[in-house]
């Protein structure tokens, strides 16, 4: 067990845990965040996705050891009322059907429009291919991106 | 107490509503509810042919109307990513004249008493509940009209309901519903023979597309699924099961375990050994710990040693090509029309192939997970599942309670697919809570559930087809053999049960003048339950691609051909061809939801013409066509396909037709026409479990793979056909013609006909 400190959506969290506990578990067991989800604890599937300051991580892979002072953006953290541009899309094209996978899939895509504003349709697919959703709602979450990105919809192949 | 599978279950068709003014009592524990306002309850109940009432069903919905103007609905099924939360509340709150901004949805928790069957699988909430749900907001509106009028002193007849008003048409006075709602409460509740159903052309929703309610939720990450349930005190338990179906826990050692930090207790759970059923936990061991990473960790360190019981030397891979050989002889015969050998003797031609589909894990993207907390003799659980009273009964069997100590509260389920219909996770978290005296919340990893899921059957099926010297399709032979859902009731049972022969292949709709289905014996070694649209995925698979072999050898179109070997329009049945059976339809009365000709051949030509069938492909490319009928919803289904000079496999385009009668929310069926092409598209492409030494041999998503948004199908186009008969489900239908679409559109790009899941063009 040891003692960290973590800077979570603009606050502090002193917490005690277990050196190699993943950060996915500080966030939903310790502190209570619980739109971060759980789906491989492997980094096979994307719903754990959060930002470690800009970039997208899997957090159920990240222990808590390595987070350091950086900042931490969960979907909580990401807008103030859900209102972020990707959440309004999402709402836009009713992209969720049971709707776990979506905190995720939104969280990596906010980190891909970050580092690059227009992606093309294919660099959407090679940034969203390590979240999954077994519901299958990838056309609708192509179409939300494109539509923030500004290009043509991305699920015309 | 058993758990049915959807199939197996008798629907009744005349299920219709009774409103009654609420008690206080009766509402009161409705979570969610205010008090106050006007509530009305609904309890439906089904008549038989002459009307006449003959159970009540009782499944209470309450529908409450504040003064505040705010209506709320209790939604009783589970939502799991079908949009069906948003669906029932709809019908009531079109027919009402609600003003949807002012509707609230309320979840209520699992009670046969209260609610009815809620068991939530087979495509049916929107096919059982559309009627009762439209005559329970008639009469709500009927109710608030009467009041108005009085009011007004003009008579009933010239009101009308709007976005929560009441409306005098020739004055055009209006009212709001919550300042209506003294008066109404004083006023007798009509019966369902005094209310008329609005004309369809009125509907403001039904037959429109209506964003489900939760989305915002969802988006922002505040929807509450079953692995966010908490409560005061709550600790986690992790378990590890025994890796063979049937085995047990011989001895533990929990040393290093209990070295983890937050480890708090340790508990062994019995097991039911064989049959294993559909609703006991299997045997393990449990680490209840502080935290869901100390449980995970300790639980990797336990050391059990297991007896492995008689399953221990299964292997699936052998099963497989034992059953190849099985389905060459001669079976037990389940339906018969003619004369199969003589067609066969008197044949130009006979295509005889053998089809292989391998076993699979649904893999939620939630893995299964439940708290349970037990309190002075009751027991309440939060938990996704599909089968709220299903579970409520299991729980308070392992318990050794009363049904009613035990209360279930359905959280969001984080997909489900037939899954979460078992309530075996449900079940380890009551005991565990019991056994501890702590609130214990059952995490399963996603090891857990790829290595103990309900594992849709593997099988193997012969199809032998003859031609003859008019060139017809004279005969049709088809040869089954996989494991039963039943065997993991009854370990006896060797052959597929009515039900699952029903989906798909004694209910072979094509008009051919010898048919013989027969079945073989097949084992079952692991759980075995129902995936999505069930046993239609194999059996669609083999019958509608040897269609496609079979249009070939003809030289005909293969459209054409299923347009002409359906034959004449007209409504067909069954049951004098089948074996000491009924069909099943889904637990229909086919008189009631009759096997339509008409609507299968109205699919294919919109298919045909939306997709532009018969177009001139590039090299490489090909369109492939599958037609079937599953949960009385027809569906037609071309797959475009690219095969690149590395066998790399690109869907640019799906194209759906489906009726699916009357269209209530468009856009969910939309969405699940989409989910269930990629859905589909994984089984056929990428997921595939196997079985060594009778455990599975895969772990995660890395080994049981499902599909990625590179590869995963473009643009999925769904066309819904005009409609105006009863609605019917549209959650499975999608899945079972796609996989079949999909080969006949790889054979067309590159010659090659696939005869085995999942598909390797490279084999
Ligand atoms: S839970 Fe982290 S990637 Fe799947
Ligand atoms: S919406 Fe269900 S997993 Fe993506």
């Amino acid at each position: 067990m040891a003692k960290y400190s973590i800077q979570v959506n603009g606050k502090k969290h002193e917490v005690d845990v277990l050196e190699d506990m993943p950060l996915l578990w500080v966030l939903r067991d310790i502190i209570g965040l619980k739109g971060t989800k759980f789906g491989c604890g492997k980094a096979l599937c994307g719903a754990c996705t959060v930002h470690l300051n800009d970039d997208a991580i899997r957090s159920c892979s990240y222990p808590i050891s390595a987070v350091g002072d950086a900042k931490i953006t969960t979907i909580e953290g990401l807008s103030e009322d859900g209102d972020h541009p990707l959440q309004q899309a999402w709402e836009k094209f009713v992209v969720p059907q049971c709707g776990y996978c979506q905190t995720g899939q939104i969280m990596n895509a906010a980190a891909l429009l970050k580092r690059n504003a227009h992606p093309s349709a294919q660099e959407i697919e090679q940034a969203m291919q390590g979240n999954l959703c077994r519901c299958g709602t990838y056309n609708r979450i192509k179409a939300a991106i494109s539509e923030v990105a500004g290009i043509p919809n991305a699920a015309s192949k | 107490m058993k758990i049915l599978a959807p199939f197996q279950k008798k629907k009744n068709e005349n299920i219709s509503s009774e409103v009654f003014s609420a008690s206080r009592r009766d509402f009161l524990k409705v979570g969610g509810l205010l008090t106050g306002g006007l509530v009305l309850g609904v309890s439906f109940f089904s008549c038989n042919e002459k009307g006449k009432k003959i159970v009540t069903i009782a499944p209470n919905v309450y529908l409450q109307i504040g003064s505040d103007g705010k209506v709320t609905i209790v939604a009783h099924r589970s939502e799991m990513g079908q949009g069906i939360r948003t669906s029932l509340p709809l019908i009531v709150a079109d027919e009402l004249g609600a003003d949807w901004k002012n509707v609230r949805i309320v979840q209520a928790e699992g009670d046969e008493k209260k609610y009815g069957n809620q068991n939530t699988d087979g495509s049916f909430s929107i096919r059982q509940f559309y009627k009762p749900m439209r005559e329970a907001g008639a009469i709500a509106r009927l109710l608030l009209i009467r009041a108005a009028a009085q009011q007004w002193k003009v008579p009933a007849e010239e009101c009308d309901t709007e976005k929560g008003q009441v409306i005098h048409r020739n004055s055009g006075k209006k009212l709001e519903f919550g300042d209506l709602v003294e008066a109404a409460k004083s006023l007798p509740v009509p019966a369902v023979s005094e209310i008329k159903l609005k004309d369809n052309s009125r509907f403001n929703m039904i037959g429109k597309e209506t964003p489900i309610v939760d989305l915002h939720d969802i988006v922002s990450g505040k929807a509450v699924f079953g692995i966010d349930a908490v409560t005061d005190g709550m600790k986690i338990a992790v378990v590890k099961r025994c890796p063979v179906v049937g085995g047990a826990v011989k001895s533990f050692d929990d040393t290093k375990a209990r070295a983890i930090p937050g480890v708090i207790k340790v508990i062994a759970i019995k097991g039911p050994g064989l049959p294993a059923t559909l609703r006991k936990p299997l045997s393990g061991v449990a680490v209840i710990a502080e935290n869901t990473w100390a449980a995970i960790k300790a639980r990797d360190l336990l050391e059990v040693e297991w007896d492995l019981g008689p399953n221990a030397g299964y292997d699936s891979a052998k099963q497989i090509e034992e059953l190849k050989q099985e389905v060459t002889k001669n079976g037990t015969v389940r339906r018969k029309r003619g004369n199969f050998l003589a067609a066969k003797a008197a044949a130009k031609k006979v295509i005889d192939h053998t089809y292989v589909a391998p076993y699979l894990a649904h893999a939620t993207l939630e893995p299964p997970t439940a708290l349970a907390v037990v309190k002075n003799g009751n027991c309440e659980v939060w938990a996704c599942t599909q089968n709220p009273q299903g579970a409520r009964e299991a729980v308070a069997e392992a318990l050794g309670f009363q049904a009613d100590k035990v209360r279930v509260n359905i959280t969001l389920l984080g997909g489900a697919f037939g899954r979460k219909s078992k309530p075996d996770f449900i079940v380890e978290a009551a005991l565990l809570a019991k056994e501890s005296g702590l609130p214990v919340k059952v995490q399963w990893t996603r090891e857990d559930d790829i290595h103990h899921d309900y594992f849709h059957a593997l099988s193997v099926q012969r199809i032998v087809a003859t031609i003859d010297n008019q060139n017809k399709l004279s005969g049709w032979d088809h040869h089954i053999a996989y494991p039963s859902i039943s065997a993991t009731e009854d370990n006896a049972v060797v052959q597929p049960s009515d039900g699952e022969l029903g989906l798909g292949a004694t209910d072979f709709p094509y008009d051919v003048p010898a048919i013989n289905v027969e079945t073989h014996d097949a084992k079952a070694h692991l759980r075995i339950g129902w995936l999505r649209s069930v046993r239609n995925i194999p059996q669609a698979f083999a019958v509608a691609t040897m269609l496609d072999e079979v249009a070939e050898a003809r030289g005909v179109d293969p459209v054409a051909n299923a347009l002409e070997l359906l034959g004449e329009d007209r409504n067909i049945t069954f049951n004098e061809e089948l074996v000491k059976t009924t069909y099943p339809n889904y637990g229909e009365d086919i008189a009631n939801y009759p096997w339509e000709i008409a609507r299968m051949k109205e699919v294919i030509r919109r298919v045909a013409k939306e997709s532009g069938w018969g177009k001139e492909m590039p090299k490489g490319s090909g369109l492939g066509f599958a037609v079937h009928r599953s949960f009385l919803t027809y569906v037609a289904c071309v797959v475009e396909v690219q095969v690149d000079a590395n066998n790399k496999i690109t869907i640019p385009n799906v194209y759906y037709a489906v009726d699916c009668g009357l269209p209530v929310n468009v856009d969910r069926i939309r969405s699940q026409f989409e989910g269930g092409a990629q859905f589909s598209a994984s089984l056929a492409l990428k997921s595939m479990i196997t079985v060594k030494n009778g455990q599975v041999e895969q772990n995660n998503f890395d080994g049981y793979q499902i599909i990625r948004m590179p590869e995963s199908p473009g643009q999925i186009h769904v066309h819904i056909v005009e409609s105006a008969a009863k609605p019917t489900g549209v959650g499975e239908p999608p899945v079972p013609p796609f996989t079949p679409a999909l080969c006949n559109a790889i054979y067309k790009a590159t010659g090659k006909r696939i005869y085995t899941l999942p598909i390797d063009i490279n084999a």
